[in-house]
């Protein structure tokens, strides 16, 4: 458990969050319809994510 | 249970204190840290007060236009069935500003503009003065029928309580220097707070050398589990923050933005006018926008700025024009209308900075994807009140922290002391 973690394991999941985070934020900009649906998606990714550690019960 | 087990059997003795071996394996060059370390908590703490009231007086304002249906501030032309707004000729502007001039006779026009999302309605401004810096009242115009929906003073209301708070702190009116310093406030509190974001994210990194990402230490002491919730909320919507943090600096900057364009283009547009006498008749409005939409056919009219008010000089309408679609739709082109003849007389493109400020600003705002973008920008926002809230408890439990201590923090280990006892404890 005292093992350090890669840099690799420490950023990919946050690197990925905000790339869809960013996805999203753009993709409304870009265009109505589909677009807002993928910006929905994308955005609600973040909010998921935190939902599932805040909820999960303790490891 | 496993990882349990190894964790207390790793504890070694329970007098040694946790940080010794943490400082070791666990501390990376621990002066750039520290600096950083340093930054995000002073940037933090400048800002967080601000931010906590930039993030509450924002939450209504995601869906003030909702808000303002409610309160009837906003009413929307009725549904008419049949009634194609392309075909039909449109009631008249001049009709409008007839009426709403006989409505306020002691008021003027400062503008008449179309809702970007009601392409049925018009709206006409009005100021107290001749060259008013903010409109004190409007009225909303059917646009197929010409009929008044609405006559509103503006300047008043909870909403507009919340949006000074949230644009000025009521420093001073707009446009006043008193109004911009308190804009210009607010917009170091947010360039306070991008450092801290930034910074935030750059301790993230080697604090989470030890911890699996999304690690909620709960069965520790709270210090703990909200530091560990700090860290999760924190790297999770800082994407999210940091649009939204950037866009609002640049927000605080949109009136000197526009005062700087006015100075330089558009009274270049109208430089030649300058010093003659001003017309005392007018060209129909109704002809006139008729002229910028022959100027710019592919584009519509926003809004259509009066002779004499701020943009327009005295001889001129200016028209102001945009796209159809949602990022054009942001965009505006000055058409410039002789206000006698009502004949086109010149148009031009916007500035690169007014360009970027117009993009800027739905992302500001969430305004841009329908209600589940406003949404989901709401909860954002409450997460992000819960995320300045545990940095300002993480700081106020422990401002002596040693970054030795804070270290031992960082390590799944620490506590394991307490949470052996706490393990004893019968369930």
């Amino acid at each position: 458990m005292n093992r350090l973690l890669s840099t690799r394991q420490i950023w990919d999941t946050p690197v990925v969050l905000t790339l869809v985070s960013a996805g999203g934020l753009l993709s409304a900009l870009l265009g109505d319809g589909i677009w807002d649906v993928f910006s929905w998606a994308a955005l609600s990714a973040p909010v998921i994510v935190i939902g599932w550690y805040v909820a999960r019960p303790a490891v | 249970m496993l990882k349990r087990l190894f964790a207390a059997k790793g504890m070694g003795a329970p007098c040694r204190p946790p940080s010794f071996e943490s400082r070791e394996s666990a501390m990376p060059t621990s002066g750039t840290f520290k600096t950083w370390y340093l930054v995000h908590k002073w940037t933090s703490l400048v800002c967080t007060v601000f931010l906590l009231l930039l993030c509450l007086t924002g939450l209504p304002l995601i869906f003030g236009e909702e808000i303002d249906h409610l309160l009837g501030d906003r009413v929307d032309p009725p549904d008419m069935p049949g009634f194609a707004s392309s075909r039909t000729p449109m009631a008249s502007l001049d009709g409008m500003v007839e009426a709403a001039k006989a409505r306020r006779p002691d008021e003027f026009i400062r503008s008449v503009s179309q809702p970007r999302d009601m392409p049925d309605a018009w709206n006409v401004s009005m100021g107290l003065i001749p060259v008013a810096m903010e409109s004190s009242a409007r009225l909303t115009f059917d646009a197929r029928t010409g009929e008044l929906l609405l006559d509103r003073n503006l300047q008043q209301g909870v909403m507009y309580v919340i949006t000074r708070l949230h644009v000025d702190l009521f420093t001073g009116p707009a446009g006043t220097l008193r109004g911009l310093a308190g804009m210009l406030f607010l917009g170091s509190m947010g360039l306070s707070f991008v450092v801290s974001i930034v910074s935030g994210a750059v301790v993230y990194g080697p604090y989470m050398r030890k911890l699996p990402f999304g690690t909620v230490r709960r069965e520790r002491a709270p210090r703990l589990k909200w530091l560990d919730l700090h860290n999760l909320l924190g790297i999770v919507v800082v994407g999210w923050a940091l649009v939204v943090g950037v866009t609002g600096v640049i927000n605080t900057l949109a009136r000197p933005m526009f005062s700087y364009w006015q100075s330089t283009e558009l009274a270049a547009m109208t430089a030649p006018w300058r010093g003659k006498p001003a017309p005392t008749t007018f060209a129909s409005l109704d002809r006139a926008v008729q002229a910028a939409r022959a100027a710019e056919p592919t584009l519509k009219v926003a809004t259509v700025v009066f002779p004499g008010q701020k943009n327009a000089g005295n001889h001129h309408f200016m028209v102001f024009m945009r796209g159809n679609t949602p990022l054009t739709l942001r965009l505006i082109k000055p058409v410039l209308i002789d206000a006698q003849t009502g004949e086109f007389t010149d148009k031009r493109d916007m500035p690169w900075y007014v360009t970027a400020l117009r993009v800027s600003q739905p992302l500001h705002f969430g305004d841009y994807g329908g209600m589940p973008l406003q949404i989901l920008w709401a909860v954002l926002d409450l997460i992000t009140i819960v995320l300045l809230g545990s940095g300002l408890y993480l700081w106020w439990q422990k401002r002596q922290t040693s970054m030795e201590l804070l270290w031992a923090e960082a390590d799944p280990n620490h506590n394991v002391v307490l949470s052996a006892t706490q393990r004893m404890a019968p369930r």
